[in-house]
């Protein structure tokens, strides 16, 4: 009952973290798809947990937090647009310039209006969002193996977990069943095609990465207003990068992109779960060795276990009409 | 005359300072083939991406159906019945046919219904003008012929009146290309109006009704096809009367220069594509390997001029074994007099990146006419990329400029130049006229006699049997990677297209 109770809780952690890897690799995945390459996932996330964690420490809503989490996240969102669509910018560059912009500029106005050296206040429980308790969750609790899956895994998490998952059919439905999801697609595949079919190929990237500029908002706002009681900096800690990992793994689609950030967010919380542990035949293992795992796994699994992932065709590359 | 479905009134348009199209009138009548035909650069291209909204014109009018139009974007263009099919097709190649032709004409918001009823107009379209093709099918799974009929398919649904076709057979096998004409044949006989834009002017006399020549960026003249020739055409595209065969005298061949012995040669996928050939090229002369793209010439060529390792196989040049098995180095070949202008000029003989003069010593630039010590000699390389220039006529005359700004004609050039000019013994030429304009290909064609009246051994690879024909003093035709036959160059179209159709050779087989 002990290894079972330990699993439940190894599995319920890797919902909470896979939760923010999910959000942002379903934002990378509509800019990817539309041919943008974001590597900004991070710095967006980044942002909008600062923004969120203030506003709803300064307002006290948790909801006015969560609407400028991703107010401020499209923002940023849109000036890599202007960069690399407008512009025709490298979007690597304006990705990376957008991560420095929001690192720093976190730390420095966090310092500046809350003088919590880079911190925003803690926040009081009315300003997070709160666990959902699902109707009987308590009552069947102690019915053996499934009461503990109801009551732990599938009730008591805050509602940004369920949009993250719910998000999950949901971009799959606007993808591949709707005329904005197809003209995404071959945006990211031909602009030239969709150029000559008459559409505008910048509006189209424009409303894909303000759909991502959402979702790493309500990523961002996951971090510090459901994980963390408030904005730490840096509190993304790579999550970007790794969401970028798992949108190759998954071969940019939807249902896959769940699966491997749950792989991810799996190893993240055994790592916490094995620190100081030792373990039958190898004894005990160093910590820094268990929080290296996904990235070790990351290298393994590209270099050849999922089979060749072939990009969108016109990812990264500015569309110019053709003299 | 039928009335007029497209009117150009004085339209003009410049790029920069390129006028690309100067004062253009043209009237296309509704329900008629419409040819127009220039040189590659004389701003065809330009000329419909004005009709089809791509460019705003800079002055001038369009009518369309006797109505002035303002055509500002594709968009426009559909809304007035005129679809395009691109030169390079406009296709998402890992979507489906159905999803291909919706793709911006959807009717709904939701895919579902916009499928659904494509699907059905698609098998009506494709009932009426013997447009067959698999809705479901993937893009990049069919062949290059079905995917223009897609194309097709795309223009009609969005309920195109006015077709243009930019150099539709470009990527066609002769095959396709006479299904192609079948359909746009039937396209008319509905009522549709074609334009076809095109330098083949053989394609010309078989299928237009109407045929209007351009050069350098002005509507030189409208003829009705039946009251033209073909060498009026061309004289009318250049502007002066072209040699559609070089004079040349006779060969005087003297000693094997280059022996190709026993060369097999296996693709990457370890099919035989050259199955143990042999032959000989001598002094003086030029031979021509004539055949049906495909039957092995481009890896014959490859494996000769070292850049394929073959199966087994040697050259001999000037009576010296070189073994083509090993890691044969082209540097080598090189080096001992063996120059080559390859099939494909943009992936294997220039960097497109590159100044004019940078690609002019490409692969030369250990010759100590270009280097001082560990450096490149700048302008010793500048000072010779001006003497080819102008020896060549390669233009524009500015040997800094980016490689990528030639034309394609100017770019052989600048290949053909520098292989040439190294005077080498041996010269192997891939399609040397390839994208070619009419009059680059007089001048290429002059040049590599000039260089066999000079003693040199030149092989010459094209799949076009009218220049093989017109240049070679001996023909070999390859057929599944054998030669099968060797003429003189009085041998008939109709004979040599037996040999590489493999007829005799089946015959002597049995």
């Amino acid at each position: 009952m002990d290894l079972f109770n330990a699993i439940i809780q190894v599995l319920d952690s890797t919902i909470r973290l896979s939760v923010p890897l999910l959000l942002a690799c379903l934002a990378g995945l509509y800019s990817e798809r539309a041919g943008i390459f974001d590597i900004g996932l991070e710095g967006k996330m980044l942002v909008g947990a600062f923004a969120g964690a203030a506003s709803a420490s300064v307002f006290h809503s948790a909801y006015i937090g969560l609407g400028m989490a991703i107010l401020i996240s499209v923002a940023f969102a849109l000036i890599h647009g202007f960069a690399s669509i407008t512009h025709r910018g490298n979007q690597i560059v304006s990705g990376v310039a957008i991560n420095f912009i929001a690192a720093g500029s976190t730390i420095m106005l966090g310092q500046a209006w809350f003088q919590q050296g880079g911190r925003t206040p803690a926040l009081a429980s009315d300003e997070r969002f709160g666990a959902i308790i699902w109707p009987g969750a308590d009552a069947v609790r102690s019915v053996p193996i499934l009461g503990p899956i109801y009551s732990e895994l599938i009730s008591g998490h805050s509602v940004l977990v369920y949009v993250a998952f719910l998000a999950v059919p949901f971009t799959w439905w606007v993808l591949f069943r709707t005329r904005f999801g197809l003209r995404m697609r071959a945006v990211g595949e031909n602009p030239a095609a969709v150029d000559t079919a008459g559409i505008s190929v910048a509006w189209l990237r424009y409303r894909a990465l303000i759909c991502t500029g959402v979702l790493t908002g309500i990523a961002g706002a996951y971090l510090s207003m459901v994980q963390n009681g408030g904005f730490v900096k840096d509190m993304t800690a790579g999550k970007g990068y790794i969401a970028l990992a798992a949108l190759i793994f998954a071969k940019w689609k939807p249902v896959n992109a769940m699966f491997a950030c749950l792989l991810f967010g799996f190893l993240d919380a055994l790592s916490i779960r094995l620190q100081g542990t030792p373990l039958p035949l190898i004894g005990k293992v160093p910590v820094q060795l268990m929080q290296a795992l996904p990235y070790i796994l990351t290298v393994i699994l590209l270099a050849g276990f999922i089979g060749k992932a072939i990009p969108p065709r016109a990812g990264g590359v500015p569309y110019v009409k053709e003299r | 005359m039928a009335q007029a479905a497209i009117e150009l009134i004085g339209i003009n348009k410049s790029f920069g300072a390129v006028r690309a199209n100067r004062d253009i009138n043209l009237e296309i009548a509704r329900g008629t083939i419409h040819g127009i035909v220039g040189e590659n650069g004389a701003g065809k291209s330009t000329l419909m991406s004005i009709l089809y909204g791509f460019y705003q014109a800079d002055s001038g009018e369009i009518r369309v159906g006797g109505q002035p139009a303002s055509i500002k974007s594709p968009n426009d263009a559909i809304a007035l019945g005129i679809g395009m099919v691109h030169q390079h097709f406009m296709l998402v190649d890992n979507f489906t046919v159905l999803e291909n032709v919706i793709l911006g004409a959807e009717s709904d918001a939701l895919l579902k219904k916009s499928i659904a009823k494509a699907r059905s107009e698609l098998e009506r379209l494709e009932r009426e003008y013997g447009l067959e093709v698999d809705p479901d099918a993937i893009i990049e799974e069919l062949p290059v012929g079905l995917q223009q009929r897609v194309e097709i398919l795309k223009a009609l649904y969005r309920g195109a009146e006015i077709l243009i076709l930019d150099e539709p057979t470009g990527v066609l096998t002769p095959a396709e290309a006479d299904h192609l004409f079948r359909i746009l044949r039937q396209l008319k006989e509905q009522g549709k109006t074609i334009v076809l834009i095109t330098h083949k002017l053989r394609e010309i006399m078989a299928i237009t009704d109407t045929v209007s020549v351009m050069r350098q960026g002005t509507m030189v003249a409208t003829r009705e096809t039946t009251k033209t020739t073909v060498g009026e055409l061309a004289e009318l595209m250049v502007g002066r009367r072209v040699l559609l065969r070089v004079e040349k005298g006779e060969a005087e061949a003297v000693g094997v220069k280059l022996a190709v012995r026993n060369l097999t040669v296996k693709d990457s996928r370890g099919v035989t594509m050259v199955d143990n050939v042999s032959f000989d090229v001598r002094a003086g002369e030029i031979v021509g390997i004539a055949g049906v793209a495909g039957n092995g010439q481009s890896e014959m060529l490859e494996a000769i001029s070292g850049i394929r390792r073959a199966v087994s196989g040697s050259v001999m040049l000037d009576g010296k074994p070189i073994d083509l098995t090993g890691a044969a180095d082209p540097g080598e070949l090189r080096d001992r007099g063996l120059a080559h202008v390859p099939e494909d000029r943009h992936h294997v003989g220039l960097v497109l990146a590159f100044e004019e003069n940078e690609n002019s010593i490409l692969g030369y630039h250990d010759d100590p006419r270009y280097v001082k010590g560990p450096f490149l000699d700048i302008d010793a390389i500048r000072d010779d990329a001006r003497d080819k220039i102008s020896k060549y006529d390669i233009r524009p005359a500015d040997c800094r400029l980016k490689t990528a700004n030639f034309s394609g004609g100017n770019q052989q050039k600048i290949v053909l130049a520098r292989e040439m000019e190294q005077d080498p013994g041996v010269l192997i030429v891939g399609q040397p006229t390839r994208g070619v304009d009419v009059g680059a290909i007089e001048f290429i064609h002059k040049r590599l006699i000039a260089m066999r009246d000079q003693g040199k051994a030149v092989l010459v690879v094209s799949v076009e049997l009218d220049e093989i024909r017109s240049l070679s003093d001996r023909i070999l035709v390859m057929f599944a990677g054998r030669i099968v036959g060797e003429r003189g160059p009085e041998a008939t179209e109709g004979e040599l297209g037996l040999l590489m159709a493999g007829v005799e050779h089946r015959e002597a087989a049995e």
